[in-house]
């Protein structure tokens, strides 16, 4: 077969050529903005708020139909414990009192995990201490750290701000060291270039170069201090005197005051959606989304 | 040719060797390598993959040091990268994505501490003038193709001003269309302002029509096979031979004509 093809010259066939006269007229449709109906589709908050109401419509009505809000109040009934609580100011305070704690554990956290970054860069032994430290630490539950905190720290703060501090730390840590070694050559060849300083080389290429990382680490370590600060404080619930979220759902729940129980889960989860989907979000189109380093 | 011979030698490269060291092999890049750039030459380094050209490169820009020989410019011995020499590199990743167009550049003329943000500021803009991006100052360079990224980097480069530019294969990874308008582009910013450029290539005809100077290695490691003068038009010798066709034989060490059968 190909023997044939070989042998055919080239030419034998000529084909027509074709040449256009390329117009613009009476194309119909070159761009047309889409309709009002699509563009709602296409945003994710639209979709996402219709999925909340049908959740609420559920409940509300498994509720209804099993008729015990000693065991699972109807969404109206806990709603209305939540305005309670607002009015009150119970919930507030709680809440306040849960945050103050958890922004004190984070920022400790943060300055001993740049702490540990700055060793881990600076020399091959730190980077080895980091990792070693990272894998042995990142998966124990900080939780599980609470008893000891307690004989060494006692029944306050301090305990709670330790395992905080143990919940951040490891993988702000972990996730900013790999987002530096990440970081690459081209951009640290441009940095040399021009004759940056230590410190200007680590602000200017480094720490935005890693930034993504950097970034996702503070994302999971906000989320494991967030989990770990309610259970700290449903533990030391028996306790203290002023308490945060997780001591105002004990309390309740001692109460049998079932409703306010899951008007304090509400809380605690509408506090991570807004950190999460406001907080961080907003974070990331200004920076890393802008850049184009992340989609 | 001249009266001074030496007046307007700018980079002395004498007798360099460069090392690398993978995971199981200490690899010579180049092998002894000589030569010399003089002011407002585009010289141009070709050679097979694997020459040693782009590690010759880095060595000129400081990033790498000699094993044997040494680099000088200005009569300076060249012990780490500095702003008066600025490397243009093919990766289109050498903008910094979290800085504009604009940025960029200002962000160089800064960290090199040369001048205040208001002088900074007018000399980007007058070179991404030059390089027709006036449209694009303000934009991110994800936003931006590839050519116009390496246009950036070649704005940045040429904003500071250094003594010499270094351009590694900095079309290479544009389609060729792109590449001959970069081409066209880059000698008519040479006819403006006359700089020095030392430029690393793979590709015969682009070093013949970028260089006014050719350095010819061979391959692996790479040695100086043969240093040719350009006129960037490939002008053929007294056989009638083109520049590009000469340039194959030596590297390849085989008649152009004799391969080209092969390929009928």
């Amino acid at each position: 077969m190909s023997d044939v093809s070989s042998v055919v010259p080239r030419a034998a066939l000529p084909r027509p050529e074709i040449f256009n006269t390329v117009s613009t007229s009476g194309l119909g449709v070159v761009e047309q903005p889409l309709g009002l109906w699509e563009r709602l589709l296409g945003l994710a908050v639209v979709r996402k708020t219709f999925l909340l109401v049908l959740i609420a419509l559920v409940w509300e009505l498994y509720g209804r139909w099993l008729g015990n809000s000693l065991l699972f109040p109807t969404f109206g009934e806990t709603a209305s414990a939540f305005l309670t609580g607002l009015v009150s100011g119970e919930l507030v305070r709680s809440a306040w009192f849960s945050i103050k704690l958890l922004l004190q554990g984070y920022v400790i956290g943060l300055l001993l995990a740049a702490a540990f970054t700055a060793l881990a860069s600076a020399t091959r032994i730190g980077a080895d201490l980091l990792e070693t430290l990272t894998s042995m630490f990142n998966p124990l539950p900080s939780i599980a750290l609470l008893p000891l905190a307690m004989i060494w720290f006692g029944l306050g703060n301090p305990s709670i701000i330790f395992v905080l501090v143990h919940a951040v730390l490891w993988s702000v840590a972990l996730n900013t060291h790999g987002g530096f070694r990440a970081v690459s050559p081209t951009w640290r060849m441009v940095g040399q270039n021009y004759g940056l300083s230590k410190v200007g080389y680590v602000v200017r290429i480094l720490i935005p170069g890693a930034f993504p990382s950097i970034l996702t680490g503070l994302k999971i370590g906000w989320a494991f201090a967030w989990r770990t600060l309610i259970a700290a404080e449903l533990v030391f619930g028996a306790s203290g005197g002023d308490g945060g979220l997780g001591w105002y759902i004990f309390q309740h729940k001692n109460q049998l005051d079932i409703p306010s129980v899951f008007a304090g889960l509400l809380t605690v989860i509408i506090f991570g959606l807004v950190v999460e989907n406001v907080v961080f979000r907003m974070i990331e189109r200004s920076t890393v989304q802008r850049w184009g380093m992340q989609t | 040719m001249h009266d001074k011979p030496d007046s307007d030698l700018l980079l002395a490269v004498e007798g360099v060797t460069l090392q690398y060291r993978t995971r199981d092999h200490l690899v010579t890049a180049t092998y002894r390598v000589s030569f010399n750039v003089h002011r407002s030459d585009r010289f141009v380094i070709v050679g097979p993959s694997g020459c040693g050209k782009s590690t010759l490169l880095k060595a000129v820009g400081g990033y790498i040091r000699p094993v044997e020989g040494e680099i000088r410019l200005n009569g300076a011995r060249i012990s780490k990268p500095g702003p008066d020499r600025v490397l243009v590199f093919q990766e289109f990743d050498q903008l910094l994505p979290w800085k504009t167009v604009k940025q960029n550049i200002t962000f160089a003329l800064l960290a090199s501490g040369r001048m205040g943000r208001r002088e900074a500021e007018d000399r980007a803009m007058h070179y991404i003038d030059k390089v027709n991006l006036s449209g694009f100052a303000d934009s991110f360079p994800h936003t931006l193709s590839g050519g116009m990224k390496q246009r950036v980097a070649i704005a940045r480069g040429m904003a500071m001003e250094p003594d010499i530019l270094l351009m590694d294969e900095p079309f290479a990874a544009l389609d060729a269309l792109t590449r001959g308008k970069m081409q066209e582009e880059l000698l008519q910013l040479w006819d403006d302002t006359k700089f020095t450029v030392l430029f690393v290539t793979h590709s015969i005809p682009e070093a013949v029509r970028v260089g006014s100077r050719i350095l010819l290695l061979s391959a692996h490691p790479g040695q100086v096979k043969a240093e040719m003068n350009s006129s960037g038009a490939d002008a053929r010798d007294r056989n009638g031979r083109p520049l590009a066709e000469q340039i194959e034989d030596l590297l390849f060490d085989k008649p152009a004509a004799e391969r080209i059968a092969t390929h009928v």
